[in-house]
């Protein structure tokens, strides 16, 4: 661990070892006017987040300790770890934990390779690549739940979809028309998802490519470096804060994904992720109780994953760069 | 780790926080409310399905407003998602809602919280001439009275379930039916149905998840195959055999027969599935005839209809009827007396007869309807059997064995909406080819028998 330090960083060539600023001690700190001076403006942003944020969250997590069914008005007992053991004894939400790191990896994976293929095509210079960047783009200006209900029908619905009439057209009368949500249900979430968010991808990794120090490139070109050679030496080391900032957002995003599985399946077929189970103990089981604990449960997680995430990300807040 | 990256660490983890708490939070993704902010008094809020005779109802308004002077907002759902916010809004009493489209499923549980306005406590009620309480069908009236003898709803339109079939399909194979037919019948004839027209399967059967989709029919089945949910003394028949008989005899016959996309088609897909050609058979609400005979419909005048298949009961027809509830936290029951009495008077019923097609009444609640030559002659091809299925579903004893509860079609507790719902799901993924129907009822088994264990010895 390096030591915090307030000075600004130092903007020249990285240096191995920083003078050490003396500690100070947190009294000393404490009664600093100057640090206040900068502290003020600042709290009552602070205090918004604080009201706006924690303090449901403080409220779930005391209700997850609670007995409340709404269908049992007369029963509301504060006390008891009872939802909890629930949780962990839920075969149902064992298998909506597997199926949300199935769905969140998959879908972060292969938005990530699709948005480099297209980031780099759309580096390129050729006449209409505006348009085509803001065509791009568009999936991911589609509100979610739209999304998610063109796919269910103009896509994938087995009588009208257009991919059954694809291959209607390709291979004649006697194609195959499979039903794609009920055979494929996870694919046709994961297919919907990747859609969505493969611009999200496409527009960080656009943006790092367009960062790229020139004077580099033209050396390496230069130097007589091939594509390949550019791409893996000079592009990717340079690439992978985007890659990390995007794949850390997008999984964020993804873990909290609710209305594709609400609106193409929902949640049958093992297709149920947190999201959509907190949202069916809460709606179908009026079971604020078990509902939060199941919360509480998903925040820790999201916690326990986002430090590791975010550790691997600091790099991108490095200085030295 | 620099203070830096501290920083963003802290900030990065209150994002997460912030979004996690945010989906945790008791409360949830709620629907946007009508909230009719801000809007005069005269105005109340209206939770509705969004069924066909809703939205009909939605394009007559303007008519209620300009005799009343009072305005209605909707807002409108399709099924699973309008009865999660009710449950939502009557639990909590948010009073966001005056008025919701609740049932008779719902009138046991919610009257015994304390969560609806009894009718009688309303003085608009009482002082109301022309509704004529004695004119709704009696079995609506009791399926609607709680526990403790109080009305706490009126019908907007009563429905049983029926077999619906194309009469000339069955004339082009050389099918038969009798008034009751038996399942082995209808399965036998869907197999023959099956590709009578190109493009065309034999049945159309709701494979949907959700308690009020795939298991309202399934239950019927299972009901006249002689299975049930629970015995008397609350234990769960689930993985009984009977039970198992009837979801293998409807997984199998959908599949084989039935409707494309099967798994996820409810009641509005079949709908559509029928006017277009796509299916010959549908066993569905009987209240889905008047859109099949409306004016515009391609299949009017094509259709014929008999009772509910049986196997070992006499009558196998569900009971249900959308009806009209107050808020107990409402503060305005009187204006809400007022439109319920609109929307399920007579005056509408011939309001909507001379303007959409008498077809489309939403019919089923009252014996005025069935002495109304102008609906017999447009109806006339569903409007006795409706009436038959109607009375002679008999929520108290529905199947071969006593009951603990009532209800048809479903188990009337309140945890019935979860576990079957969560049940049904397994048996669209049977549908759906990925599991068996011993794997989704042995689950079931399970989920069933946790709830019955709350009400052994009660």
């Amino acid at each position: 661990m390096a030591t915090a330090t307030a000075t600004p960083p130092d903007q020249t060539a990285p240096a191995p070892k920083k003078t050490k600023v003396p500690e100070r001690s947190f009294g000393e700190r404490w009664g600093d006017k100057k640090g206040w001076a900068r502290r003020v403006p600042l709290l009552p942003a602070l205090a918004f987040i604080v009201i706006m944020t924690q303090l449901p969250f403080v409220a779930t997590i005391l209700v997850s300790f609670t007995n409340w069914n709404a269908n049992y008005p007369d029963e509301i007992k504060f006390g008891t770890l009872q939802n909890f053991v629930t949780v962990f004894t839920d075969a149902g939400l064992r298998q909506s934990v597997f199926f949300t790191i199935l769905l969140t990896v998959t879908v972060v994976l292969v938005s990530l390779a699709f948005g480099l293929g297209i980031a780099l095509l759309l580096n390129r210079n050729f006449i209409g690549r505006g348009a085509v960047r803001t065509m791009m783009i568009a999936p991911f200006l589609v509100v979610p739940v739209a999304a998610a209900l063109l796919w269910k029908h103009a896509m994938y619905n087995p009588e009208y979809g257009l991919f059954n009439g694809l291959l209607t057209q390709v291979f004649g009368a006697s194609a195959p028309q499979p039903d794609w949500i009920t055979d494929f249900p996870r694919l046709a979430i994961m297919g919907e998802l990747i859609w969505q968010w493969t611009p999200f991808m496409t527009l960080i990794l656009l943006a790092g490519l367009q960062s790229r120090p020139g004077d580099v490139m033209e050396a390496a070109q230069v130097d007589g470096a091939n594509a390949w050679q550019t791409f893996a030496n000079m592009t990717m080391p340079h690439m992978r804060r985007y890659l990390e900032l995007a794949g850390l957002l997008g999984t964020i995003y993804i873990i909290q994904q609710f209305d594709s599985v609400f609106t193409l399946t929902a949640g049958a077929y093992g297709t149920a992720n947190l999201p959509y189970t907190i949202y069916q103990t809460l709606y179908n089981a009026q079971d604020y109780g078990l509902a939060s604990a199941q919360g509480v449960i998903v925040v820790i997680g999201t916690i326990i994953i986002a430090t590791f995430a975010l550790r691997t990300v600091s790099s991108l807040f490095e200085e030295g760069n | 780790m620099r203070l830096t990256s501290k920083l963003v660490a802290a900030v990065g983890l209150s994002t997460v926080l912030a979004a996690t708490a945010a989906c945790s939070g008791a409360g949830g993704a709620g629907g946007v409310g009508g909230g009719g902010g801000g809007a005069s008094d005269n105005s109340i809020n209206v939770l509705m399905v969004n069924n066909p005779q809703m939205l009909a109802l939605q394009k007559h308004i303007g008519e209620f407003t300009k005799q009343s002077g009072i305005t209605v907002n909707f807002t409108v759902k399709p099924e699973n998602d309008m009865r999660n916010q009710a449950a939502q809004e009557f639990a909590n009493q948010s009073g966001q809602f005056d008025v919701a489209t609740l049932s008779n499923f719902e009138v046991p549980i919610y009257s015994k919280n304390g969560w609806l306005t009894p009718l009688d406590d309303i003085p608009a009620y009482k002082a109301d001439t022309t509704f004529d309480q004695a004119d709704i069908f009696p079995s609506m009236t009791k399926s609607l009275t709680g526990p403790d003898g109080k009305l706490y709803g009126e019908p907007f339109y009563g429905e049983s379930s029926f077999l619906m079939y194309r009469k000339d399909i069955a004339e082009k194979v050389g099918v038969k039916f009798n008034e009751t037919p038996t399942w082995d019948e209808v399965a036998a004839a869907a197999a023959k149905m099956d590709g009578a027209e190109s493009g065309m399967k034999g049945i159309c059967l709701r494979g949907l998840p959700g308690w009020g989709e795939v298991f309202a029919p399934l239950t019927t089945v299972v009901n006249t195959f002689g299975g049930t949910w629970f015995d008397k003394d609350w234990n769960a028949q689930v993985n009984a055999q009977p039970f198992k008989d009837a979801t293998t005899f409807y997984t199998d016959l959908v599949k084989a027969h039935g409707e494309a996309g099967a798994a996820q088609a409810g009641f509005a897909e079949c709908l559509t599935a029928t006017t277009q050609s796509k299916t010959a058979m549908w066993y569905d609400a009987t209240s889905a005839a008047g859109s099949l005979e409306a004016p515009d419909s391609p299949v009017k005048g094509k259709m014929g209809y008999v009772q509910a298949p049986v196997k070992e009961t006499k009558a196998s027809g569900w009971l249900y009827a959308w009806s009209w509830m107050i808020e107990k936290k409402s503060t305005k029951a009187d204006n809400a007396w007022k439109f319920i009495s609109w929307a399920s008077g007579k005056d509408y019923e011939n309001l909507v007869g001379q303007q959409d097609g008498w077809a489309t009444v939403p019919a089923g609640k009252r014996e005025s309807t069935y002495a109304n030559a102008d609906y017999i002659k447009a109806a006339g091809a569903f409007a006795e059997p409706t009436k038959t299925a109607i009375e002679s579903a008999d929520p108290t004893n529905p199947g071969v064995q006593p009951r603990p509860t009532v209800g048809i079609q479903f188990v009337d507790i309140p945890e019935f909406t979860d576990f079957a719902t969560k049940i049904s799901q397994d048996i669209s993924g049977v549908i759906a080819g990925k599991t068996t129907v011993d794997e989704a009822l042995d689950n079931g088994q399970k989920l069933a028998q946790a709830a019955g264990d709350k009400y052994k010895g009660k």
